[in-house]
């Protein structure tokens, strides 16, 4: 570990994967809530062609020059799934599902293609089918840090408009904001974050890490700018964490040890965030049922009482076991109303109403008439 | 009295069949409007026109005689419910800053003032107590009361609302009608697409007959009659009280 953190060429790789992680959980907590998770996926396998195509131009294999490569044809990709929704009765799955498989499949083509040109220039291209973090070198880092700042920061300059672009797009329109613009403006950001990432963790998984840290997020808090930021920092940690395993054992490719990494968190999320989580939702079922038990119980009292002249008149445990059949939640549930002061327990062993626990139910059948 | 909204000749059709067709339509200024018609009249598609949120196949929509982009901002909109995910991270008191943002412009960020504002709408509807809670919390009442705080910091001169009575309980709606009545002692104009029949007398004075085609509009007290209600329903409608 020491050895690593020490290392040039794995600070390089782990600043490479904490930007890139800290963008694509920026603009995937806003994909997420757009439900636009899968124009992600599709929009990262669309960027392939893209690559080849921008090698095959240019015969280069700078960073920005495939990243420009891949930002058109994916976001070409988006603009055909616009135009096939808007003109076919093709529903938006449909479209993306085409237009993800047709883009990369002539990627694949393309890639192939590139393999059998005479030199040996083309090696490396196929490291973003799954990603490469150990080829991260500084002028990667750079690239990336650039267009992922410049994407956040026209973020935070239109931080209200995207906002409200995504809860409540008609509303929007209603004021004149430029609706469609900014919805071009923050797909156009997606298309960044995913670029960015696509050599570190592969056009096949690239969708994950838009979805996961904003998945894993938002179940931990109820404000889109807090939730932003917990993206942006479960991001950065899984692509620390996937290119640190990746890097420290041969043969462990990037793309998926960081979507292992991401997804991790989202199943601890998804299972222990209060509130939203699942062992928090058990816990208050399970309250919500004893409560509802104990209530019925108390009206059941009130009912028996109520065919004779005193509420005070106590009724045995083998009357409301007609009821309750289950004898030992019965007596829990008995002991405890009346630690609450809500029911008497008489000398012959009979269980009454308290003034209170009279007070309790006429509360109760009030609020069920209403 | 001079109108507030102007329609002539309204088409709007989605794919083949009209979903409006050849509407012409005045909406008195200062007046409190319902909008009734079957589901599927178009009710909906009228004010969205409106709102220019969707484009007509023919005719014009004239706002105090201008087209709505030049008077958006005396323009309230309070959608329905139903149209947003109230799952979104968000409080109370964001929702209703959105109405400020078509006046705050660009980059701008709401401060004090606006808060303050946004405050004293929620005030208004009840629901300051409320401001920091996060939306999905609220109940469908009390979602429909952000919405319209959300139209009253716009502080228009027109207000469209698109069943705000819709499945809410008593509390919010009477809330509702009077802040109604408050909005029209204010000078201001209202349109409120309503499903209720029974209490279109007792709610508004001015009302407009929908079915695709607009079968008649008016003082309540001349066009709702049971023989309009017939044309709107096709025969269908039951009694109704307080028609006259």
């Amino acid at each position: 570990m020491e050895q690593f953190l020490g290392d040039y060429t794995f600070r390089t790789v782990a600043l490479g994967t904490a930007i890139l992680g800290t963008i694509s959980g920026a603009l995937g907590a806003f994909a997420v809530l757009r439900r636009q998770s899968l124009l992600g996926d599709a929009v990262s396998h669309a960027a392939l062609p893209g690559v080849g195509l921008a090698f095959i131009i240019t015969g280069s294999k700078a960073p920005l020059i495939l990243m420009v490569g891949a930002g058109l044809a994916g976001w070409l990709a988006t603009v055909v799934v616009l135009v096939i929704t808007t003109t076919t009765r093709i529903k938006y799955d449909g479209a993306l599902g085409f237009v993800l498989s047709v883009f990369f499949g002539i990627g694949l083509v393309l890639l192939t293609f590139i393999q059998k040109f005479p030199d040996a220039s083309q090696a490396g291209l196929d490291s973003f089918l799954f990603g490469q973090a150990a080829a991260l070198v500084e002028q990667d880092v750079i690239t990336i840090a650039i267009l992922g700042g410049l994407a956040l920061v026209v973020l935070v300059l239109f931080w209200k408009e995207f906002k409200l672009l995504s809860f409540d797009p008609e509303f929007a329109n209603s004021l004149v904001l430029p609706v469609r613009r900014l919805d071009l403006g923050l797909t156009t950001l997606l298309v960044v974050a995913i670029v960015i990432g696509l050599q570190t963790v592969g056009v096949v998984l690239m969708s994950a890490m838009i979805i996961a840290p904003a998945a894993a997020a938002r179940q931990w808090t109820d404000n889109l700018g807090t939730m932003v930021l917990v993206s942006m920092v479960i991001g950065a940690l899984s692509g620390v964490g996937g290119a640190l395993l990746s890097t420290s054992m041969s043969n462990l490719p990037t793309g998926p040890t960081i979507v292992l990494c991401a997804s991790g968190v989202v199943l601890v999320s998804v299972i222990i965030a209060p509130r939203r989580g699942l062992v928090w939702e058990q816990i208050r079922r399970t309250l919500q049922a004893r409560r509802l038990r104990s209530e019925a119980i108390l009206l059941d009292l009130f009912e028996l009482a109520r065919k004779h002249d005193s509420y005070e008149h106590p009724h045995m445990e083998a009357a409301l076991k007609v009821m309750h059949p289950n004898a030992s939640t019965l007596r829990r549930q008995l002991r405890s109303l009346h630690s609450k002061g809500l029911i008497s327990v008489h000398s012959t062993g009979g269980w009454a109403l308290t003034e209170e626990g009279m007070n309790t139910c006429k509360g109760l059948l009030d609020k069920r008439v209403r | 009295m001079a109108n507030a909204i102007e329609v002539r000749d309204l088409t709007v059709a989605y794919r083949e069949s009209p979903v409006l067709w050849d509407i012409d339509l005045d909406v008195p200024s200062g007046g409190l409007m319902a909008i009734v018609g079957p589901n599927g009249a178009g009710k909906t598609t009228l004010i969205q026109a409106i709102l220019s949120l969707i484009k007509p196949a023919a005719g014009q929509i004239r706002i105090f005689g201008q087209p709505y982009r030049s008077v958006a901002s005396s323009v309230g909109y309070v959608p329905q419910r139903g149209s947003v995910d109230w799952d979104f991270p968000t409080s109370v008191m964001d929702v209703v800053l959105m109405g400020l943002y078509g006046r705050l412009g660009w980059v701008r960020r709401p401060g004090r003032n606006e808060r303050t504002e946004a405050m004293a709408a929620l005030d208004q509807v009840g629901m300051a107590e409320y401001a920091h809670r996060q939306i999905s919390q609220l109940s469908g009442g009390q979602q429909q009361r952000v919405f319209l705080a959300r139209a009253l910091v716009q502080d228009a001169r027109i207000y469209l609302m698109d069943e705000p009575l819709q499945g809410v309980d008593a509390t919010t709606e009477r809330t509702i009608i009077e802040l109604l009545r408050t909005l029209q002692s204010l000078g201001k104009t209202v349109m409120v697409v309503h499903h209720d029949l029974q209490t279109v007398s007792s709610y508004f004075d001015e009302v407009l007959l929908l079915n695709v085609r607009r079968i008649a509009s008016g003082p309540v007290s001349e066009v709702f009659t049971e023989a309009n209600l017939r044309l709107t329903y096709g025969g269908r409608v039951a009694i109704i009280k307080g028609a006259s």
